[in-house]
């Protein structure tokens, strides 16, 4: 069975609860790649956090670490399985964000393939 | 031909002597040959109990061996009825229920093995799918060769598929039904009373004649059957003594002239109800499935789209519109338009609502409160009941039942007829929308596929922009889907021909890729056309052997592996159920994963005999490599290159 797109539209409509989450100046981006893998996110978002037709482009320019926070822990609605506190920390909810925010942005029309 | 019940060689005086050699078919060897002395195998202790083979044997009713020799087989003329209809390729994999015609196909006449030509295939699931490929890129039926009971088992899956995907094949399965004059042993565990019975539910029509004539208009008519929208695979069970049995000497044989009938097209009423519908509509859209089945169903799908300036989705079970035409857009547009018309659309509802895969299994529509919904399906022509591809019910305001294609047309007049100055404009303004979405969708394309463009294993964005690169200035086909990279072909390619895409399996069933790809291909090869093949790990693993097809029939394929060592839908659908019962992700990978070890597809295609490059995890290496594989493709090869790539 195909698994369908999680458009942007829907989590951004997701409404934003501080839920504590460290900024991603206290967090360990390094640790948070590892996380992000740990944690399967890479499965439907790409090893990146790119995107793909099953999971939104988290990387670069994520939303903001809040958003990102409240989307792992109330997407209930969404496809995306919800992640409790049980099963991610806070803390690696913001390591995770400070990898994601520290993934560089690359322009297209610096990349000959991409010119057409 | 009817059989005649009195065989005119007595084998039990034949085997006079000769039990304890066993054979269930006695002969003299020849002089000069091992244990040869021109005599019967007689010289063995005639006090020797006999093995069970011999008992079997002697137990056996003979077989008439005059009526085998004496005149034309029959299976000669069941090849004549092949050339007639001008079946180009058979898909075998040896039976020896199909033996006589297999030994006609390739020994009979100035074009033996010509046409048709035989297709080895090392599994009569690979040998159903690559028909599937090479049926979506010509338009018509490959014949399959197969053992009854065994091969009709093992093609089943792959059958299946086709009759999901609306593809014509014609089955050929080998079968011994006269139970007085079939060997016994593997022969009669390979017979069966009704050989068809277990594939009756997803072929359209099946029959086992029982005369050569029979035969003739049973192929004939099977033909007319598979080729009449809905098309659907058909099977044709073949008596094994009408195969090996000449022709009766007083048996007039004649093939039928093969008509295909037109296929059916929308009542003018209705047709004109939707034509006026549309014309009236703010914002009218099409929804393209396998709306076209030739190149002039794309020429008309572009010419009604310019006619209404409407968006068109194209939900690729074909290639049914240009992917850069400005009116080609994304889903999104259902959701705004007051007026849809789905064009053989295989899930009217899934295409129309969503439904959220989640605990609390949230279903809602997609649609815009109002909006009215109308079908051109061959489908509400034809269903079964038991499997459920007819997908689940969607009520609509227009139901045409007919065959799309053919219907376009008179839609095209009708639209003519019914356009107005106020609705042309309405079009003119929509285009103008539409042309500038269309520029902004492709530069967001290209800014997408620039993240994570160095990065190890490689993005599917840069796989599929590096493949590009190189096919681009070539007459190009995908045989293979784009949905598992994340559609990234049919964002950064540009598709604007009938037969640069061929679609999904239809049913969904693995192991359809890599085959179905392979009959792509060679359907290709006829044209000289490039073939690519963005083939996932998983499906290459069902059956492999579909490599060696390509190496040994020599058709020209560039393979890329979209190697992401998983079957990765599930590692997604195991990681949910997890979280949602609370259990975690960190064990989806068991039953998932395709790891300790990893397959080196490199490896497995120089076991076939094919190049293999890779496994190729830095991307900068991606580049020369896709070029040296093209180079062998032009020369004439299959290629294979592994790519260590990101799951979507």
């Amino acid at each position: 069975m195909n698994l369908p797109t999680i458009s942007a539209a829907a989590i951004a409509s997701i409404a934003c609860t501080v839920l504590g989450v460290g900024g991603a100046s206290a967090a360990d981006a390094k640790k948070g790649q590892q996380l992000f893998i740990t944690y399967g996110c890479y499965a439907c978002h790409g090893y990146n956090g790119q995107g793909a037709n099953v999971g939104v482009k988290l990387a670069p320019d994520p939303m903001a670490a809040d958003a990102l926070a409240n989307y792992i822990r109330n997407s209930a609605s969404a496809m995306m399985p919800p992640y409790s506190e049980k099963l991610v920390s806070n803390a690696d909810v913001a390591d995770i964000h400070a990898w994601l925010a520290s993934q560089p942005k690359l322009d297209p029309k610096n990349i000959p393939l991409l010119k057409e | 031909m009817a059989q005649d019940a009195t065989p005119n060689l007595n084998r039990r005086k034949f085997l006079t002597g000769t039990a304890v050699a066993g054979a269930a078919v006695s002969l003299t060897p020849p002089a000069g040959t091992p244990g040869g002395n021109g005599q019967a195998l007689a010289q063995t202790p005639k006090a020797a109990p006999p093995s069970a083979a011999a008992m079997r044997a002697e137990s056996a009713q003979p077989v008439a061996y005059s009526h085998m020799l004496d005149g034309k087989p029959g299976s000669d003329f069941m090849v004549d009825v092949l050339r007639a209809l001008d079946i180009e390729y058979v898909a075998t994999n040896p039976a020896s229920s199909c033996r006589g015609i297999h030994e006609s196909i390739i020994n009979y006449g100035p074009e033996a093995n010509k046409k048709p030509e035989l297709l080895t295939v090392m599994h009569e699931e690979s040998g159903t799918a690559m028909a599937h490929g090479y049926a979506k890129v010509t338009g018509k039926p490959m014949a399959l060769l197969f053992h009854g009971t065994v091969g009709v088992q093992h093609a089943s899956m792959a059958l299946y598929n086709a009759w999901c995907d609306r593809v014509p094949m014609i089955m050929l399965s080998g079968n011994h039904i006269d139970a007085a004059h079939r060997l016994p042993n593997v022969p009669t565990y390979h017979a069966a009373q009704d050989p068809n019975a277990m594939v009756r539910d997803f072929t359209k029509w099946d029959d086992q004649p029982m005369s050569l004539q029979a035969y003739a208009e049973a192929m004939v008519r099977a033909y007319k059957i598979t080729m009449t929208p809905p098309m659907e695979p058909v099977a044709i069970s073949l008596d094994g003594h009408l195969q090996e049995h000449a022709i009766g000497k007083n048996e007039k044989l004649k093939i039928p002239k093969l008509v295909i009938p037109s296929p059916p097209t929308g009542d003018s009423g209705s047709v004109k109800e939707l034509a006026q519908l549309l014309v009236g509509a703010e914002y009218p859209i099409l929804v393209v499935d396998r709306a076209a089945r030739t190149a002039k169903g794309m020429t008309l799908l572009v010419e009604l789209a310019e006619l209404l300036g409407c968006g068109v989705v194209d939900l690729y079970g074909r290639q049914n519109f240009p992917n850069r035409h400005h009116l080609a857009t994304g889903p999104a547009a259902i959701g705004r338009a007051d007026v849809i018309l789905g064009l053989e659309v295989a899930d009217y509802w899934g295409t129309v609502n969503q439904y959220m895969d989640n605990p609390e299994q949230v279903q809602k529509s997609r649609l815009k409160p109002g909006a009215k919904l109308a079908s051109i399906t061959a489908q509400d022509l034809y269903i079964r009941a038991n499997y459920q591809d007819f997908q689940r019910f969607q009520e609509v305001d227009v139901a045409i039942a007919a065959d799309a294609e053919a219907t376009l047309p008179g839609l095209i007049e009708a639209v003519k007829s019914a356009m107005t100055a106020s609705a042309k404009s309405k079009a003119e303004q929509r285009v103008a929308a539409f042309k500038k979405a269309k520029a902004e969708a492709a530069a967001r394309s290209r800014a997408e596929a620039a993240h994570a463009w160095d990065a190890s294993p490689i993005t599917t964005a840069r796989l599929s922009a590096e493949i590009w690169n190189v096919i681009k200035d070539h007459d190009w086909a995908l045989v293979s889907r784009d949905s598992g990279q994340s559609n990234w072909p049919h964002r950064l390619w540009n598709f604007d021909k009938y037969y640069q895409y061929i679609g999904h399996s239809g049913g969904a069933g693995v192991g359809y890729g890599l085959p179905a790809a392979v009959g792509g291909a060679l359907a290709h090869r006829a044209h000289g056309r490039l073939a690519v093949n963005i083939q996932s790990d998983g499906d290459a693993c069902f059956a492999p052997g579909a490599l060696w097809t390509a190496m040994h029939h020599k058709i020209p394929m560039l393979t890329v592996m979209h190697n992401n060592r998983a079957y990765h839908q599930e590692v997604m659908h195991l990681q949910r159920l997890g979280n949602w019962r609370q259990r975690g992700v960190d064990r989806a990978h068991i039953g998932t994963t395709i790891d300790n070890p990893f397959v080196d597809f490199s490896k497995l295609a120089g076991g076939f005999g094919m190049k293999g490059f890779g496994p190729i995890t830095d991307p900068k290496e991606l580049g020369p490599v896709l070029k040296q594989a093209v180079q062998i493709v032009k020369a004439g090869e299959p290629v294979l290159i592994d790519v260590v790539s990101q799951p979507r």
